[in-house]
This record gives C-alpha cells, structure tokens and sequence, in this order.
C-alpha cells in the first residue's frame, strides 16, 4: 500500500516536472523542474530496488549535468523571449505526433505480457536482497562479466572530455602570461648595461 | 493495490511522449531541446531498470549507467557547442544554424 502511494506521488510530480521543463517560459525554471524530475525518477528507482543507480542518478544528474545546463543557461546573455515566439506554430504538429507516439506506446505496453519460461534465460540474476546488497550485486557483475562496457563508458567519458576542452578552449592575444623557458633563456647582456659613468658629468 | 511493471512503463511512456513534444514545441531554443533529450534519456532509464527490477536481472541497471554515462558525455559536448556557437554569432536560435547548408 506505501509503495502504491509512493509510487503515484513520485510518477505524478515527475510527469508535472516533466510538463513543466517543456512549457517553462524561462529557461532557468525549466534547468530546475529538471533537477525535481529527476529526483522523482530517483524516488521511482528507489521503489523498484535500484538505490545504486537512483543515488548515481542524484549525482551525476543534478549535481554534474543540471548544474552544467544552470551554468551555461545563466552565463549566455540570451534574449529568451525572441525564441518563445512561434510557438504556437508547432502546437499542432507538435501535440498530433505526441498523440500518436502516446497511443503507439500505450498499444504496445497493453498488449505485451512477459512469457513463462523467461528466467531460464537470464544470464545474471538478481541476487536476494537479504545477503547481497544492490550495490555489492552490480560491482560483482560490473567488473567481470561486463568489463568492456564499463571501459567504453569510460572511454566515452575521456572523448567526451577531450571533446568539450578542445572546443571551448581559445587563445586569447594581450594577455600577460609567465613564460618560464623565456625566463629561463634571458641572459645578462639582455637585461642590463653597465656605465662606466664619470663623476660630475652624469650620462 | 499492486504496482506493476506496466505503471512504471505508463510512466516512462509518457515521459517520452513529453520529450518528443518538447523537441517539436521549442524549436528555436537548443537549451530547451537538449532538456527534452534529458528527459527522453530519462524515460529510457525506467524502463531499464523496471525491466531489470521485474525480471530480475541485473544486467538492466549496467546498461542504466551506460546511458548515464552517454547522457552526460553528450550534454557536455552539446553545451560546448552551444558556448562555442554562441560566442561566433552572438545567438543560439536554430534557424540562425544554417552556414553549411551549401
């Protein structure tokens, strides 16, 4: 009963949040309506026994993603009234391709069933929750039988870095800089002169 | 009152139904359009993991953090192209991304 409750106020304030990230007039409210959401899937992921991937959700999500979104959101100076006009144009095509995405889904989802025989095919089992925790139980197939797709999410992970640095990185020229092999190079002759100068006289 | 694995497949049904609506209402905002893609990545995870959860195999969380993993890389790319374009043209509208259409 606790879960069914849980269940619909966490489905319901992420499908809100969800409406609200679309139909936000500023883009500020929409980065946070994101983060709710989220959170929520989190709740839902907590119900369904993941808590591993729900706190990595909280982490990686709202505290790395959103906060990038925030970040640039706020940093561009971006007339966001311009871009809201015209959006009454594409409410129509808009709404009839989500009705007909909705419909196809839901057909799908009522006429689906799971056969009998199906745990027979599993590779990797959950564990009983009693002796192994989530976390234990995902580390123990995550490092082996699951290698390569753990190193390709890493390998995504480097590219993608790779990716942002090398994009946003620029030169900027009038900038004083320390340049350390030309500190280095500078020799005595370079920096100074030495006068032999007469008394009474001055240079 | 039992909750199954076709409440969270409703739900994630129509989280990507709003996605999807997102991407076709904001068609001049990429911040919004990349939030749709979020939300779209997101729907996709429940799935997984309800699936994972009522079948009771794991490997549906592993493929989870992939997604998580492929999520973040590429709204950290979209973002430096967004910062990157922004600084040349002063402007994020996508009818203004046209300069290779030849």
């Amino acid at each position: 009963m606790i879960t069914a409750i849980c269940f619909y106020i966490f489905a319901t304030i992420l499908i809100g949040s969800g409406i609200m990230v679309v139909f936000s007039k500023n883009p500020v409210h929409s980065v946070l309506f994101l983060i709710l959401a989220f959170f929520n899937a989190a709740g839902l992921f907590v119900l369904l026994g993941a808590e591993f991937v729900a706190m990595i959700l909280v982490i990686v999500y709202v505290g790395a993603v959103a906060v990038m979104f925030l970040f640039v959101v706020m940093m561009l100076d971006i007339n966001f009234t311009e871009l809201r006009k015209g959006v009454q144009d594409y409410l129509p095509i808009g709404l009839l391709i989500g009705i007909i995405l909705m419909v196809e889904m839901v057909v799908i989802v009522g006429g689906w069933s799971m056969t009998d025989g199906i745990a027979v095919t599993i590779n990797s089992a959950t564990p009983k929750v009693l002796e192994v925790t989530n976390t234990d139980a995902i580390g123990r197939i995550l490092y082996t039988d699951n290698i390569f797709l753990f190193q390709l999410a890493g390998l995504i992970l480097l590219v993608a870095m790779i990716g942002a640095i090398v994009l946003t990185h620029r030169k900027r020229s009038g900038v004083k800089k320390q340049d350390i092999g030309k500190q280095v190079r500078r020799r005595r002759h370079e920096a100074y002169e030495a006068v032999d100068v007469k008394p009474g006289q001055g240079i | 009152m039992e909750i199954g694995i076709e409440h969270y497949l409703t739900v994630a049904a129509m989280l990507f139904t709003l996605g999807v609506f997102g991407i076709f209402l904001n068609r001049k905002n990429v911040i919004i359009i990349l939030l749709s893609i979020e939300l779209i990545l997101l729907s996709v995870n429940i799935n997984l993991v309800a699936f994972s959860s009522y079948m009771g195999d794991m490997v549906g969380q592993i493929f989870t953090m992939l997604i998580l993993t492929v999520a973040a890389a590429e709204a950290s790319i979209g973002l430096a192209i967004l910062v990157v374009y922004f600084r040349n043209r002063g402007s994020i509208a996508v009818e203004d991304i046209n300069l290779m259409k030849g």
